[in-house]
């Protein structure tokens, strides 16, 4: 039966096109522009880390006196970790894997002659970064746990950096001047850019390009932070007066990650976080609960600093109502469509069809008109990604569809038009046939 | 023209009718929301900046230490009144539209108890205030021995010229001269009042807060340096932009030359407000699709129902109707639908509003934007019954003999 429900359909298509193509383009419009904007919140809270993210984990100490307010700005210090809290637990090695990491943007002094100098972003941070991210590598190696301990002059670049400084991605070995000093580069990865860049400061855009760089963390502690040296691209909070030293207990600016495999660990960690922070308040550092202390996992975290900006929620909505406004639309049309064939219905039903068979048919009926619909979103959808794609937000160079986006277009659209040829279908399957067939 | 066999003729079509006055109430809820957006952004784009952007530009050194701050400065500046057409050249740390370099808050007692607000400090050497063009109202411009050498983010202690905006929000309906605020151990006095002078970053802020600046004299020193104001004529302005940053790179080559900030202040405030124009447009495209939807929907369904009436219609001009009559009745019928609607719609519309001011903290929708929603609506709806209308009208009374 469906194969002559789907004849039937398409029969009825070609007989009124006018009606067919504005129901078409109705749903296609709604479709397009909702698809639009869910593929924007879709990239923005996808996965960074996709076979990683469940073993990753952040976690949060309250290191803040009993009285602080935050100020009019509203940065909050106990978002990042201070230099001591940072090493301790760093040195502690409770995780299968740790690493602390702050990001910084630095002064590049090409050697080569027609480059003048330029700013990049990276991030400084300790060894076992790159083996608890599954950062590939093109060449050479991370640098070791020595280097970290006398912070070494040492650099791992992106491959798009290291192309630009030396012409190709063999790099290992060769110097580069960043800010005031010299650098080994000990490996090159490849252009390793995980969407969101969750391991950033919460107070940095999430959505920047994505590292060039990678240093030693030790190696930030003797920059004065001027333009011309390594400078730190994120929040640097704390509370009292900041005069430089970022070894200071009181000021917050570095950012931890660890790897944590069994939900035991998971545990274990927790306690561990809980007993330090009860350690240092009784050394009078600490003057919170200790309870206070928090481990997040990635999308954990992800989720509390609420990514999505408001814009991007907004223009969701905005589309949503669209896509009702147009789902209304057919809902009227398609009533107008099937009651006009209220003559067709009555003679299927004298010959025997149920009012169940004549609901079937005008529900298939509608996916059809859905899957058309579905199509020309599609290409709608494609044309908004596009232009998103050329806004100036550091989100927009994220907006395209994946497969799985692709597929719910499509399913979007049917399923939004057999809902709204619900109404209509139950309506024309109740018209009783013998006052039509009088009128035939 | 008879209300009530119109309204009779309707309640047989009842599912229909509230579903297009759904649809109505729907598309006007969206549209008054979306206009009221697309107006706050317009109006924030046209911010008055209170200097005059078209006569000036910046040009922005980084990448060298302090303590070679006044060697840099001495060349840059001597190579940038060597370029011809430039009027002035001056030292100001944050530029309108451009970078932000002194945003910090205050409070207007020594204590530091009653929080002022968090404000912009433009701190810049001598003639800067003059090269701006802000329009002073009240007080005294900054003098010569107002500009002291000094080091960290601002002087320990000036007089300094305050906008309007800033100066009611402090001290309403006081006389601002002679008044203090604080930061931090810093504390400034008010000797002049500017008409206004917007912050370097205006999306970022709330409306009132927009022009929420003050102009600090000091001598450029290693706190004030590397960011220049060049003042020329506005026609020369692209040339002298260009020439500036060539002069700049032959007589100061050891330091970086910020190509990012460096513009005409035209060309920063565009840059500046990209974000916003860009949802406008995105707003403006679904108002568009919306309303094209909508008339769509309503030009379908009354040729259904025109067809489906043909009999009635045919009947009516038999018995003396003229065209027009058939004219007006479809029209009074769609009018009467899209009225039901838009009261469907009112209510709606300041719902969506609630919501979004709870959720999105906008601003509550003005009163004037329904009465505008409906009249475009009821346009829309006639405009849209029309074409089916005029098919009805054409009906020749011979239908009403015909049994098919």
């Amino acid at each position: 039966m469906f194969g002559y429900y789907l004849e039937l359909a398409l029969r009825s298509m070609r007989r009124s096109p006018a009606l067919t193509v504005l129901m078409v383009l109705a749903i296609g419009l709604g479709i397009g522009a909702s698809m639009t904007m869910l593929t924007v919140l879709h990239v923005m809270t996808d996965d960074p880390l996709p076979g990683r993210s469940a073993h990753l984990y952040t976690p949060h100490l309250d290191p803040l006196p009993l009285n602080f307010k935050t100020d009019a700005m509203g940065t909050n210090p106990s978002q990042n970790l201070a230099w001591p809290d940072a090493m301790a637990l760093l040195h502690a090695h409770h995780g299968v894997q740790q690493a602390a990491m702050a990001g910084g943007s630095v002064l590049v002094w090409p050697q080569r002659a027609d480059l003048q100098p330029f700013y990049v972003d990276g991030h400084y941070t300790t060894h076992a970064f790159f083996a608890m991210f599954g950062v590939p590598f093109v060449e050479g190696s991370a640098w070791t746990d020595a280097d970290d301990e006398a912070g070494a002059h040492v650099v791992v670049l992106a491959e798009a950096l290291a192309r630009k400084l030396f012409g190709t991605a063999d790099a290992a070995g060769k110097t580069v001047r960043l800010g005031k000093l010299d650098y080994r580069v000990v490996g090159v990865t490849t252009d390793w850019a995980p969407k969101p860049l969750f391991y950033a400061d919460a107070s940095a855009k999430f959505y920047s390009d994505a590292d060039q760089f990678f240093l030693p963390l030790a190696d930030v502690l003797g920059s004065k932070l001027g333009d011309d040296e390594l400078q730190i691209s994120g929040n640097i909070s704390g509370w009292s007066n900041f005069d430089g030293n970022l070894r200071d207990p009181s000021t917050t600016w570095i950012q931890f990650w660890v790897k944590l495999d069994t939900p035991a660990q998971v545990r274990a960690y927790q306690r561990f976080l809980v007993d330090y922070s009860a350690e240092q308040k009784s050394l009078g550092r600490y003057q919170r609960p200790p309870t206070n202390a928090k481990l997040y996992s990635l999308m954990g975290w992800l989720r509390h600093e609420n990514l999505v900006p408001d814009d991007v929620k907004l223009q969701m909505w905005l589309a949503l109502g669209f896509l009702g406004v147009a789902m209304l639309n057919i809902v009227a049309l398609l009533l107008a469509k099937f009651l006009r064939r209220s003559g067709e219905i009555s003679v299927r039903r004298a010959m025997g069809a149920r009012k169940r068979d004549v609901f079937v048919q005008f529900g298939i009926e509608s996916a059809l008109i859905g899957v058309a619909g579905g199509l020309l979103g599609l290409g709608i959808a494609q044309v908004g990604l596009w232009s998103i794609r050329q806004r100036p937000d550091d989100y927009a160079h994220l907006a395209s569809m994946d497969p799985s986006m692709l597929a719910g277009t499509v399913l979007l659209a049917i399923a939004a038009s057999v809902l709204a040829g619900l109404l209509p279908a139950w309506r024309a399957c109740r018209v009783p046939p013998a006052l039509q067939l009088k009128t035939l | 023209m008879q209300i009530q066999p119109i309204l009779a003729a309707l309640r047989k079509h009842r599912l229909a009718t509230l579903l297009i006055a759904l649809e109505i109430a729907l598309a006007c809820a969206v549209l008054c929301n979306a206009c009221f957006m697309i107006a706050s952004r317009l109006s924030m784009m046209h911010v008055d900046s209170g200097v005059d952007e078209g006569a000036l530009a910046t040009v922005q050194l980084t990448g060298y230490e302090p303590a070679k701050a006044a060697d840099v400065d001495a060349r840059a500046v001597a190579a940038l009144r060597a370029v011809p057409g430039v009027q002035s050249v001056t030292l100001l740390n944050s530029i309108p539209f451009g970078m932000r370099r002194g945003t910090a808050g205050i409070t207007t007692d020594a204590a530091g108890q009653h929080f002022g607000g968090v404000i912009e400090f433009y701190v810049g050497g001598a003639g800067s205030l003059r090269a701006l063009g802000a329009q002073l109202i009240a007080g005294r411009a900054p003098q010569a021995d107002d500009f002291h050498p000094f080091t960290g983010l601002l002087p320990g202690d000036a007089p300094i010229q305050i906008t309007q905006a800033l100066a009611e929000h402090l001290w309403p309906g006081a006389n601002p001269l002679g008044k203090q605020i604080w930061l931090d151990k810093s504390h400034f006095r008010v000797v002049g009042v500017l008409k206004t002078l917007v912050r370097p970053d205006p999306p970022g802020w709330p409306t009132e807060q927009r022009a929420w600046a003050v102009f600090v004299p000091a001598q450029p020193g290693p706190f004030l340096t590397g960011s220049y104001l060049l003042r020329a004529n506005p026609q020369d302005l692209p040339r002298v932009m260009r020439d500036a940053l060539a002069a700049v790179t032959k007589a100061v080559p050891d330091v970086v030359i910020d190509r990012e900030d460096s513009h005409t202040l035209i060309e920063l405030r565009q840059k500046t407000f990209q974000n916003d124009r860009a949802m406008a447009g995105l707003l403006i495209g679904v108002i568009v699709a919306l309303l094209g939807v909508t008339a769509l929907g309503i030009v379908g369904l009354a040729s259904f129902w025109v067809a489906q009436r043909r009999k009635q219609i045919g009947v009516r001009r038999a018995l003396g109707a003229t065209r027009g009559d058939i004219l007006r009745y479809f029209q009074t019928e769609n009018f009467l639908i899209v009225s039901f609607g838009i009261v469907l719609g009112m209510v709606l519309a300041y719902t969506i509003n609630l919501l979004l001011m709870t959720h999105y903290e906008l601003p509550r929708l003005p009163f004037f934007y329904l009465p505008i929603g409906a009249l475009v609506l009821w346009g829309l709806g006639q405009l849209a019954v029309l074409g089916p209308a005029l098919r009805a009208a054409a009906v020749p009374p011979v239908v009403a003999t015909r049994t098919v």
